[in-house]
């Protein structure tokens, strides 16, 4: 990493001392990236755009804000109202979580399509679930700061889901609150792991990263890099293409904040907390929906709570669950299928989620329940007996389609 | 090492089992050390002094005429406390324990047959359930009916219908005189 020459003598004094500018090189300028890269590649970078989005955002709301139950929704109001641009900023932030979790779904999906969790790349599956679950927890807790009807009773359903614990449950849940139901010290705590988890998440990126470049990117094809001569640097090619991609977010996050900035939000979250009124319907933000989903499916109180812990947890295990070799779904003729059902299923989950749990929804949210939950037994035995299509034998290979395409003896050209 | 007078350089087995021991015995320390230097910032999470002190709540019932309810707030929670008239006594009474998810006879809940007094907080995830206005679903078995996932209350608070594990949970509470009670 380090031992690389620059021309200026100041960098070159710098990084013999501290190789920040090797390290920047080898990672962000030299990184060797497949050339084959679609633009579902896009999203893991768009996502690292939005966490820096949001906390930059943050900040600046911090301190407009106040974490007292007696003034928590007043302050947000003067945030937009009287604070210079403190209406963009809310709305920035706000919607900013809705599109961090637009393309962090994205950047899962993708993974799911093209196999990216396979080996050697478990861990760096692994890391990204880790920040996927740290995000949950700093969206509900910010979603809880303006301390409308929403903020209260999401606070104290999803709080109550640790009361469910056997024989230490209550008292879990009294260490959460700091007190007998959330109040001001529930508040007040919130607003202070809001502030500490997205730096959690920044090292969890961190480590995400590092995994990546050990293991280097999957591509639309699945096969491992061959040589060279499959590569392109990172700079100016995916660097551009990143680039173009962040313009093309912002147009629709922009559009969201100028022309429809509640558009995510619940109306009741306008109505200031009120502990003797629970609202007659109450839901979670959009992205927590296949999940509360799964909770309200099982009609039992800690059955439902292990399913809905359980829908996540079994996706750290999908590198070990799905037993085909054969990472991209492009020469999986069946799971291509099954992938595609099993998005739809997320989807009608979500839809489940967000209605009230009477007729036919119940009915819908247990049969999509057991259909998410079928999925990976089912990854495990399509492994065993779907016939994969026969794998292009290089990146370079099915891009000439001349003599070379199909013949395993063909020397590679040399880059 | 060597100008040092070690009796045990001949037998290096029992020299090592020492320095293993040590080193566990540094690493117990250690580790129980830090868990007693963890509790105190995980404690301060728990319920400060001052919330603990807002333990009771006086009620006047004088103005609640039979078959009204009313709603207290104690320690940040709701407490329903409600008029019940005769048949809705009956109505509770009369129920065969063996069918109830959480069996527990009426004269168990109450102190005095009329009045029933329980924290207003559903046992499933916490919501607020319906019923203390007149205007409200009370459910299909007369008490109450909540909202977020559909659990239904009988006229004891048991627990009769939906998600909800146990049955409304009877605060402690003291007559003062035969019109005021005080909870907690």
């Amino acid at each position: 990493m380090s031992g690389q020459e620059f021309d200026n003598k100041i960098i070159q004094w710098v990084d013999e001392r501290l190789p920040i500018f090797s390290i920047l090189k080898h990672s962000a300028v030299d990184y060797p990236t497949p050339k084959n890269l679609n633009y579902w590649w896009n999203f893991g970078s768009l996502a690292g755009f939005m966490l820096v989005v949001m906390v930059a955002t943050g900040i600046f709301l911090a301190m407009g804000y106040a974490a007292n139950t007696l003034v928590a929704f007043g302050a947000v109001e003067h945030i937009m109202r009287d604070v210079n641009y403190g209406w963009l900023l809310r709305y920035l932030h706000m919607n900013g979580a809705s599109f961090f979790f637009i393309c962090v779904y994205i950047h899962i999906f993708r993974g799911l399509y093209y196999g990216s969790y396979k080996a050697p790349r478990e861990l760096l599956w692994a890391l990204g679930l880790l920040i996927y679950l740290v995000m949950m927890g700093t969206a509900f807790m910010g979603y809880v700061l303006p301390w409308g009807q929403m903020s209260f009773w999401g606070a104290t359903v999803i709080t109550n889901l640790f009361s469910a614990v056997p024989v230490v449950g209550d008292y879990i849940v009294t260490l959460l609150w700091g007190g007998f139901s959330v109040d001001n010290p529930t508040l007040n705590r919130f607003f202070a792991l809001h502030y500490l988890l997205p730096f959690v998440i920044f090292a969890l990126v961190f480590l995400h990263v590092v995994a990546l470049h050990t293991s280097k990117s999957n591509n639309p094809l699945g096969i491992d890099v061959k040589g060279p001569q499959d590569t392109i640097p990172f700079h100016p090619y995916y660097t551009i293409k990143d680039l173009f991609g962040i313009g093309v977010l912002l147009l629709f996050y922009l559009g969201v904040v100028f022309f429809a900035p509640n558009f995510f939000g619940e109306p009741d979250n306008y109505v200031p907390a009120n502990p003797l009124v629970t609202p007659p319907h109450i839901v979670p933000e959009w992205y927590f929906l296949p999940f509360y989903a799964i909770l309200r499916a099982i009609p039992d109180k800690l059955g439902g709570v292990v399913a809905m812990f359980g829908a996540i947890i079994i996706l750290f295990f999908l590198p070990w669950i799905d037993s085909s070799k054969v990472r991209s779904a492009k020469f999986r003729p069946i799971f291509k299928q099954i992938f595609w059902i099993f998005l739809a299923v997320c989807l009608v989950l979500g839809y489940c989620g967000s209605q009230p749990p009477e007729g036919e929804i119940v009915i819908v949210g247990r049969i999509a329940t057991a259909a998410y939950f079928l999925f990976f037994p089912l990854l495990w035995v399509l492994g065993k007996v779907e016939k994969p299509r026969p794998l292009p034998h290089s990146i370079a290979a099915p891009v000439l389609k001349g003599a070379s395409a199909g013949h395993a003896a063909q020397p590679m050209e040399k880059a | 090492m060597a100008d040092t007078s070690t009796p045990t350089q001949g037998t290096p087995p029992e020299g090592e089992s020492r320095r293993d021991f040590l080193l566990y015995a540094a690493g117990a320390v250690g580790v129980a050390g830090t868990a007693l230097a963890v509790w105190p910032l995980i404690h301060s999470m728990n319920p400060a002094a001052d919330t603990l002190a807002l333990s009771t709540t006086e009620v006047d019932l004088s103005a609640v005429a039979e078959g009204q309810a009313i709603t207290v707030t104690w320690r940040g929670k709701p407490v329903f406390i409600r008029h019940r008239t005769a048949a809705e006594i009956e109505s509770a009474r009369k129920v065969d324990l063996a069918e109830l998810r959480d069996p527990q006879a009426d004269d168990k809940r109450v102190q005095k047959p009329e009045w029933l007094i329980l924290v207003g907080v559903c046992t499933h995830l916490g919501c607020i359930p319906m019923g203390q206005k007149a205007s409200d679903p009370r459910g299909e078995y007369g008490g109450w009916f909540c909202p977020c996932h559909g659990s239904a209350y009988d006229t004891s608070g048991r627990i009769r219908k939906g998600p909800a594990p146990l049955n409304l949970a009877v605060p402690t509470y003291t007559f003062l005189t035969d019109t005021s009670v005080r909870i907690g």
